[in-house]
C-alpha cells in the first residue's frame, strides 16, 4: 500500500488523489480481473486496417456459446456461405473481440481447395463481449457478424 | 521448453475423390499472452503460436494468424476438397522462432 502510493505520489498525484485512485483501483480489479483495453472502437479500428472494403452484414455466421462458463476456453466455429470455387471463394476472415486486452483474435487465410469455408478455434474471453467477423471475398466484397458472448469467469487473468 | 510442445493433427487416411475432409489440429503450447504476473509482479513475456501454415502437395491451402486471444493448446480446424492423393504438412511458428512441424498422407480413392 505504501509502495504504491509513493509511486503514484512520484507521479505527480496528490496524497488524496492517490488514495482515491488507489479505492477506485481496488474497486476495478474486484469487478475484472486484468484491465481491458480494446474497445468497439479499437476492435473496429483494427478492423478497418485489416479489410479495406466496408463490410455490409451477412453470409457470415459465429457459433459459439451464449454464456461461457469459463472464459479461458470458449469455442468459436465460423463459418461463410459461398461456393468455394476457384472464381468465388473466401479469401480471408478476420476475427477480433472488442472488451479484451487487445482486439485481434485470429486471422484465416482460406483458398479454393477448403471446399468449405469453415473454421473453428478456442478463444480466451475476459469478460462479457461481443465476438466480431470479417469475411473478404475473393472478388474483394466484405460480410461481417457479431455475436454477443455472456462470460461468468473471465480468462486472461492469473 | 520446446520437449513438451508437441503438434497433434487429425486427418481421415483416406478420402473419395473431392470429398471434403475436416482436419483438426492441435498443438499442446502455453500461449503465454504477455498479460500475466508472476508472483513477483513482474510481467511474463509473451510467448505464443503466432502462425499455423498447412500446405497440400507443397501448395498452401490454408493459414492462421493467431493473437494471444486464442486460448492455450490452440486447437485449429478447417475443411479441405481432396482432389488428389498427397501429403498435407503443418507448419507452426512460435514467437521465439522454433518452428514445429507434422505430416499425413491421404489417400484419394
Amino acid at each position: 500500500m505504501t509502495a504504491s502510493s509513493q509511486s503514484l505520489n512520484r507521479r505527480g498525484l496528490s496524497r488524496r488523489q492517490a488514495v482515491a485512485a488507489l479505492g477506485l483501483g481496488s474497486v476495478v480489479v474486484t469487478l475484472v480481473p486484468l484491465s481491458a483495453e480494446a474497445t468497439p472502437e479499437s476492435a473496429k479500428k483494427m478492423l478497418g486496417d485489416l479489410v479495406k472494403a466496408a463490410p455490409k452484414a451477412g453470409k457470415v455466421q459465429i457459433k459459439t456459446q451464449e454464456i461461457a462458463e469459463n472464459g479461458n476456453t470458449v469455442p468459436v466455429t465460423i463459418s461463410v456461405e459461398s461456393p468455394m470455387t476457384d472464381k468465388d471463394y473466401v479469401k480471408e476472415i478476420h476475427v477480433v473481440s472488442d472488451k479484451n486486452p487487445q482486439p485481434g483474435v485470429a486471422s484465416f487465410m482460406l483458398t479454393p481447395a477448403n471446399g468449405k469455408a469453415e473454421v473453428q478455434f478456442r478463444m480466451r474471453m475476459a469478460e462479457t463481449q461481443n465476438v466480431i467477423a470479417v469475411a473478404v471475398m475473393s472478388d474483394g466484397s466484405a460480410w461481417t457478424a457479431a455475436r454477443e458472448v455472456k462470460v461468468t469467469i473471465g480468462g486472461c487473468g492469473g | 521448453m520446446a520437449a513438451d510442445i508437441k503438434p497433434r493433427i487429425r486427418v481421415p487416411q483416406t478420402a473419395k475423390k473431392d470429398e471434403i475432409i475436416e482436419i483438426k489440429t492441435l498443438i499442446s503450447h502455453p500461449m503465454e499472452s504477455g498479460q500475466r504476473k508472476d508472483s513477483q509482479g513482474k510481467i511474463i513475456p509473451r510467448k505464443i503460436i503466432n502462425k499455423m501454415t498447412v500446405a497440400f502437395n507443397g501448395k498452401p491451402v490454408f493459414e492462421a494468424k493467431l493473437e494471444p486471444s486464442i486460448s492455450a493448446n490452440p486447437y485449429l480446424s478447417f475443411f479441405l476438397k481432396c482432389s488428389a492423393s498427397g501429403n498435407l504438412d503443418f507448419t507452426w511458428t512460435d514467437d521465439d522462432g522454433s518452428v514445429y512441424k507434422a505430416t499425413q498422407a491421404i489417400t484419394v480413392a
